[in-house]
This record gives C-alpha cells, structure tokens and sequence, in this order.
C-alpha cells in the first residue's frame, strides 16, 4: 500500500464548509485522504508525520481562470513595466519611471548581448503613468544604432521600435499614410506601431517573431515557476492556437516528474469553422491528462475598454469615442455556442464591454433552449461592464463570470477619467453585486497583462484601491472569506474542476499553497503581501526557493 | 483612406517595380463573398491569384474548383491557390511573397465583421504588396436591416464607407427594377464615395474586383455578356495633366468604375494613372510601350461620348 504523509500546519484553510480549518492533512498517492487533528487522521493507520509546514499556514492550491502562457514567454525579454514585478527566478524587477529609465534598463541588457545580430526586445512598457509621454526611436536609439530595438506596450497593442528595427523592416522611408504609424517632422516614422497590423511586419527583427498565442517550451516552464511562486497550482491558458506541435510540446513538458502545475488550455476560436473546431476540440480533449487538462474553447467577442474596442451599449464611451470592434459575427458566435453545447465543449468567452456581453447571454439563452445542458457553465470572461440585470440573466442561464479585479487596481483612474466615466467604473468587475446574483464567480489576472498572483486579485477585488490610490467603488467590495474563495473554489467551478480540486477535503489533489501568514487573519490592504513559500502539487512538493 | 501620396499605392505596370496588387473584399456575412470569390476563380483566365481566408469556414471554394487540399493552403485549378490565414494577416503575405512565382494577384477575402479599411491599411505597409481596391458586398435584401440592427448596424454602416466599389448582390432576389434603384440609392446615400455595382450569383468581371492590367492587354470578353459590363480603349490621349486627368476619371459623372492608363505630361515624361471608385492616383513611371487608357463601367452608365471628349476617340469598346 503506499504511504500515508500527514503534514502538520500553523493552520489550515481549507475552503470545505463543512470543516473550514483543521491543523493536519494526511496525503496518499497525491490526493487528499482527510484534513483535521492528527488523532483523526493517524485513524487510517500507519502514517508519517511530516512538520516541515508547521509554521505555515496552508490553503487549497490558487485556481487561476484566465491567465496565459505568455506571461511565461515574455520574461525571456526586458522588463519595463511601471510597476515592480517579480520574474520567474524571483528577481525582483522596479518599476521603470521614465523614458530614461526604459533606455538604461535596455542598454543594460543590450551591453550583455555577444550576438552582433541580436535584437534587444523589451516588454510592459505603460505611458499612462508617465502622463501619456511618447517613447521615440530617437529614444531607442539610444540603446543601439546596430541592433533592433523593440519594447511591447503592457495594452500588447502598440510597439516602440528604433530606427534600425523600422530600417530592417524597409519602413523607414517617407510617404506612409496610416494610423497606426505616426510620423515625425521629417516625414519619417516617430518609431511608435499602433495596432497589430503594423507591429507584425517589424515583430520579427525586434524579438517577437512568435505568435505570442503560442505557447513556446521556455515560456511554459517559466510559467510554472511563477505558478509556484504565487501559490497557483492549476491554471488556464485563455487561449492558446494549439497546432498539433505544440500541444505535443505542452503533452511533454507537463509531463515530466517536476512539472509543477495543472495548466487548462483553451483553443482559440479563430481559424476553423465552427463544426471543425467543435471536431478539433474533442480530438484534443482525448489526449488530455492530469496535468494538461485539453478539451475547452475560448472566444473572443470585442476588444478592450482601454484600447475603445470594447462594444459598449449606450451611452457609449465617456469620451466620445465610437463604439468598439465585433471580434466574431453575432452568427458565428450562435453556431459555436450551439455546436458546443451540443457537443458537451465549454466555452469561455472573453466580453469586455456590455454589450457584448448581452450578446452573449441573449446568443446563449437561444441556443440552450436548442441544447439543454443544466451544467455547462459557459463563463463570461472579464465581463467588466455587467450591470445587476446582465449578472442575474448569467446566473440564470447557467453561466459563470470571471471579473478582472486586477483591472480595477491598474486602470481604473482610467476608466474613471476617461473610458466609460465615474458612474460605470465604479461599477465595473462589480463582485458584490455578481455574488449577490448568484451566479458563480471567479477573480483574475489574465497574466501578463497584470502580473500574476492569486492573493493580489483576492486583495484587488476586498479592497477596490485604483493606481492612484482611491477607493473605486466601495459597495462592490467583497469580504476576504468571499476573495479566498473566488481564487480556489470560485475559479475551480468555472473550469468543471471543483469536485477535483479547490478545496482541502477528502478524495481531492493534494494541491496546497503553502503561505507564510494567515491571509483571514492579516489587516485586508496587507493580503497582496502576504509570503509564499511555495506550493504542494498532486502531493508533490516545491518550495520556490529551490526553483 | 483617401488619396495618398508618395508611395505607390496602386500596382504599377511593368514600368513600376512589380508589387503584387491586393484586392480586399469586405462585407457582412451572407452578403455573397463566397460566391463572388468561385466565380471571380472560375474566370482567372490565366491569372494566377492566391486568395486569402481568415479561416477555412464552410469551405470558401467550390469542390470541383479544388485540385490538392493541405492543412492551410488548397490548390485550385490554374495555378491559383487559397490559403487560410487565422489571426495573423501580415505573417500570411509575407508568406505568400515569398513563394515562386508568386501571384499575380492577392484577394484577401475580409471576415465577416472586419473593418475592410483596416485590412486595406496594413497592406499599405508591407513591401511588395500594393491595394488595388476595397470591395464590399451588401444584399440587397438584407443590407437596409441590417444596418439598423442594435449590434451589427455600425458595423455594417463602417464596412460601407470603407469601400471603393460597393457590389449590390443577390439583385434577382428582388422583386423589380425599383426595389433595386432604391438600394441603390441608399447605398450611395451611405457610401457617398463608392461606385456600385449590381450583381447576380456574384458574376463580377474579375476586372472590377482585381483592376485594370491596362491598355496593352486586350479586355478579357466576358462568359457572361449578360452581366452588362463595358470596357472602353483609348490610345491617343491628348496631352494632359495626368493627376487632373484621373481625378476627372474617378469623380466626374463618366461612369467609371475603374481605369488605368499609361500616359505622358505636356513635357513628355512617363505617367500611370489609376482610379478606383472615386479614389485616384497619379505616379510617374517609366516609359511604357503603348500609351493608353482603359475604363471600365457599367454597360448603359459609361458615358463614351463624354470619355472622347476627354480621352480623344476609342479605338475599342467590348462588352464584358
Ligand atoms: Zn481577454
Ligand atoms: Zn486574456
């Protein structure tokens, strides 16, 4: 018979109702035999006592809903968000301030470079903190004048290039018309790309010649540290192209003994018809295994609130700007979202802005008198404009949502100045009012646009503090009880996953996260700050130290 | 989009470097694109054409036209080929420039909600691809509802301004010839800067939705002759101001869906003009064998008489 390890904890939290703390969890074959008192549990008969954790306090495993593998990618180039953010290896990384800083940092990095050819590429780069200012390849020349220059914007919209990099590209000429390449004086390009169109032809000479919705080995093992460092034990990629070669990548990776975490890839939508896709994504769902959990869709609705792509019902935007970009045929959508019902796929939708949200829930409502299916949870990612009517037809129809508090805290000064104006942002990822809906709810990153960190998002959704320091919306905060759960629990239900996983109870994977204080006993503006020790993952062990 | 200037914007003659010409097809969906594309490969008549798809839907070519089927890319019958290309246009002609031969023309067929202009804008970009034009479709029937649809009317009403020449589909749906002139009418009204052209099962003369190779080629006669298409040539262009000359072209009352020409200033240099729509350009260009200018219109909408006025006479009409 196999072993049966009893850890001692500080403390348990387990998330099970029934038994919400206990002092000891007794582990066989990587899933949970019981949590409680040692007596209880040295009730199975021979057990190991294990006290390594026994000044930590443990909780399920973090569930993180919507979060992609780049994150994981994108490390392997400069940082130079505004924000201090932690990189795989634990190296704390400041926050950039100016344009100067941002050339420093990158000269740093150019000066360590041996290839001649190599390109120095940057990533994260916000100037709504630095009051809007234009980044120029005057700027980036600075860097090199033989090497390509290129530094992602954190809205993964618009790229800053130097003038090697626009050279290479054959862009560095006069007589360009389009919008998304302004101009300088001199006719030429300022060196700023707007929108995808424009940064794709240049992506390659500047480090980004990667599809970036394609997870890459590197990047997935990177992921998987910053999983461990923040508690996470299983995560999404939302969503991911998935060509045959690389979900033989992730089948391998995922695989290995070490690897630490249970990543839940969704297919992106685009590039196959709808019943092909279904077709695909049952093919796929097959091959799925404990570790790489394949079989889900993810569809994109409309773009961003920030980027005003975003489909809002009316009054539209604060500023005046027209209404966003449909991302799928109100058509197309329907015949996925009956083919998947149908079919027994999930799909997760990304909707930013409210109506397309309403899309979605009137599209759904259609297709599930067509297909009943009582357990879908189809979930509504981002949702971040939902009023209380949109939460309760969510709820009714059987779908989840998965709010984007980390939003609130980076952009919602924002939103509030400019996008959709005071009374909507103060409403905006409204977790109060979703749970008072009931409709079932998680809370995310979507790492790499914030960075990744489940006590973060619980801290973001408890507290509603925007960048600048204000409370946003002070009757849509939630109590920690109801964060902690969002961040276990929560997100576990919206991946079909909460019989599994999400809790520390009998029969479950023994998937900890192993913190160094109580998060249900600190002040609540202290929970983003709490220590991770690391995390325990199907019984495995890995203390983030060691990574 | 308008006028630009500097960089060549249309595809050039064989005076200008080749860059490959890209027509991008626009419009909601159900509107006829499909259609319009099988027709446009079942008249190549010659030219090899690579169409671009954001996805392989409810496959956008008909069987019999298909010779070899691989995972992004099917071979059709004349060298033609149709390629899939997911979310990533750019990376997809990039692709495509890199194949020898390469195309003689790009149609990229714009999905479904895409802002056509958009896509338009980001061939812009790319070296070795120049737009020849924005085609949308609207059906008639549905168009107006479009349009006044709480989640798609904006949409549609942008996709219709975007257009250089707006194709009127599925015009035997209708119930008669007014029910058409008031469509018609609408879409002007809408797309104020759009030629349009009426259409049935989407027999476009590929001539509208590629453009003009211009006068040294002969018109390409027509399949289908009731499609009521007229090309007219013209060889001995008095001396003009070439931009003034495709102005006149593009947004005088003559007609004109599209035209092309080679043509000399009054100090005997070298010009290709090019006109699509109401859009037009003028660029210098290397002597050209034959000086000329080709217009294309709609059979009964062309006005000739006015043309020599402008153009001198012709010396060819044929109907397409
Ligand atoms: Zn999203
Ligand atoms: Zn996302």
């Amino acid at each position: 018979m196999s072993e049966t390890i009893v850890y001692s904890a500080k403390k348990i939290i387990t998330m099970n109702p029934s038994r919400p703390e206990a002092t000891h969890v007794a582990v066989r074959d990587g899933r949970i035999l019981g949590a409680g008192s040692l007596s209880e549990l040295q009730t199975w008969g021979d057990v190991r006592l294990d006290e390594r954790f026994k000044d930590k306090v443990l909780m399920p495993g973090f569930v993180e809903g919507h979060a992609h593998v780049m994150e994981g990618s994108l490390w392997s180039k400069v940082y130079c968000g505004w924000f201090d953010r932690a990189d795989p290896d634990g190296k704390l990384w400041s926050g950039v301030k100016s344009v100067d800083a941002v050339v420093e940092r990158l000269r740093a990095a150019e000066a360590a470079l041996e290839d001649p050819a190599a390109a120095v590429s940057g990533w994260q780069l916000d100037p709504i903190y630095m009051d809007n200012i234009t980044v120029t390849r005057a700027d980036l020349d600075r860097v090199s004048t033989t090497r390509a220059v290129g530094v992602l914007h954190a809205s993964g919209h618009i790229m800053n290039v130097n003038t090697k990099a626009l050279e290479l590209a054959g862009m560095m000429k006069t007589g360009h018309n389009h919008p998304g390449i302004p101009l300088g004086a001199d006719g030429l390009p300022t060196g700023e790309l707007k929108g995808p169109e424009v940064m794709t032809p240049v992506g390659p000479f500047v480090g980004f010649e990667r599809n970036l919705l394609d997870a890459d080995e590197a990047g997935l093992r990177n992921f998987a540290k910053l999983c461990v460092r923040t508690g996470t034990t299983t995560i999404t990629d939302l969503a991911s192209r998935m060509d045959e070669d690389t979900v033989d990548m992730m089948l391998r990776v995922t695989s290995e003994p070490h690897y630490p975490i249970r990543l839940m890839p969704f297919r992106f939508f685009l590039g196959l018809s709808a019943p092909e896709l279904v077709e695909t994504v049952l093919a796929m769902k097959k091959r799925a295994t404990d570790r790489l959990r394949l079989g889900q869709i993810k569809i994109v609705v409309d773009g961003s609130i920030q980027g005003f792509s975003a489909r809002l019902r009316w009054p539209g935007y604060h500023n005046g700007a027209p209404n966003g970009l449909w991302y799928i045929a109100p058509e197309h959508l329907s015949e996925l979202l009956h083919l998947a019902l149908e079919a027994g796929v999930q799909v997760h939708t990304h909707t930013n802005g409210d109506q397309a949200t309403q899309l979605v829930l009137e599209k759904l409502a259609t297709a599930l008198q067509a297909h009943p299916n009582p357990d879908h949870r189809f979930t509504l990612q981002h949702c971040q404009l939902a009023d209380a009517a949109q939460f309760r037809l969510a709820a009714k129809l059987g779908m989840c949502v998965n709010l984007f508090a980390n939003h609130h805290y980076y952009w919602g000064d924002e939103h509030y100045n400019l996008t959709v104006g005071p009374d909507r942002a103060t409403r905006m990822n409204a977790c109060r009012t979703a749970l008072d809906s009931g409709v079932p709810m998680a809370i995310h990153s979507d790492a790499p646009v914030t960075p990744l960190g489940p006590l973060f998002t619980a801290w973001a959704a408890v507290n509603r503090i925007t960048a600048s320091g204000r409370v946003q919306g002070e009757e849509e905060r939630i109590d920690v009880s109801e964060a902690l759960y969002a961040v276990t629990m929560g997100a576990a239900y919206t991946l079909h996953l909460d019989g599994e996983i999400g809790s520390i109870e009998t029969g479950k994977k023994a998937d900890f996260a192993v913190l160094e204080a109580d998060p249900t006993a600190c002040d609540p503006m202290e929970l983003k700050d709490i220590p991770v020790w690391g995390t325990v993952q199907g019984g495995r062990i890995f203390p983030a130290a060691e990574l | 989009m308008g006028h630009r200037a500097g960089r060549p914007y249309f595809p050039g003659g064989r005076a200008l470097k080749a860059d490959i010409p890209v027509a991008v097809i626009g419009g909601y969906l159900g509107a006829g694109k499909t259609t319009m594309v099988n027709h446009l490969l079942r008249h190549a008549a010659g030219r090899r054409i690579a169409i671009l798809v954001n996805e392989f839907g409810d496959l956008p070519i008909d069987e019999d036209l298909i010779e070899a089927e691989g995972e992004d890319m099917i071979a059709i019958s004349g060298g033609c080929i149709c390629c899939s290309f997911g979310s990533d246009l750019t990376a997809a002609l990039i692709k495509l420039s890199e194949l020898t031969p390469p195309p003689d023309h790009v149609v990229i067929e714009a999905s479904g909600v895409a802002m056509p202009g958009t896509v338009a804008l980001s061939i812009s970009i790319l070296p070795g691809f120049a737009l020849s034009g924005v085609v949308v479709l609207a059906d008639g029937e549905r168009v107006q509802a479009q349009a006044e649809d709480d989640y798609i009317g904006d949409t549609i009403v942008r996709q219709l301004s975007d257009a250089d020449v707006i194709v009127h589909s599925k015009t035997d749906l209708q119930p008669n010839e007014r029910a058409i002139e008031a469509v018609e009418s609408w879409l002007q009204a809408m797309a104020p800067q759009a030629k349009i052209v009426p259409t049935v099962r989407g027999r476009v003369p590929p001539d509208i939705i590629l453009g003009l190779t211009g006068p040294t080629a002969k018109p390409q006669a027509s399949p289908h002759a009731d499609a009521g298409y007229e090309s007219l040539a013209f060889r001995e262009i008095p001396p003009c101001v070439p931009e003034d000359l495709a102005r006149k072209l593009a947004t005088s009352s003559y007609g004109v869906i599209r035209a092309k020409g080679f043509l000399r200033d009054a100090e005997g240099n070298s010009w290709v003009i090019q006109t699509v729509g109401r859009r037009f350009e003028a660029q210098r260009g290397q002597k050209s064998e034959l000086d000329g200018v080709v217009c294309i219109g709609r059979r009964g909408d062309l006005q000739a008489a006015a043309l020599h006025g402008l153009l001198g006479p012709a010396v060819s009409s044929s109907h397409i």
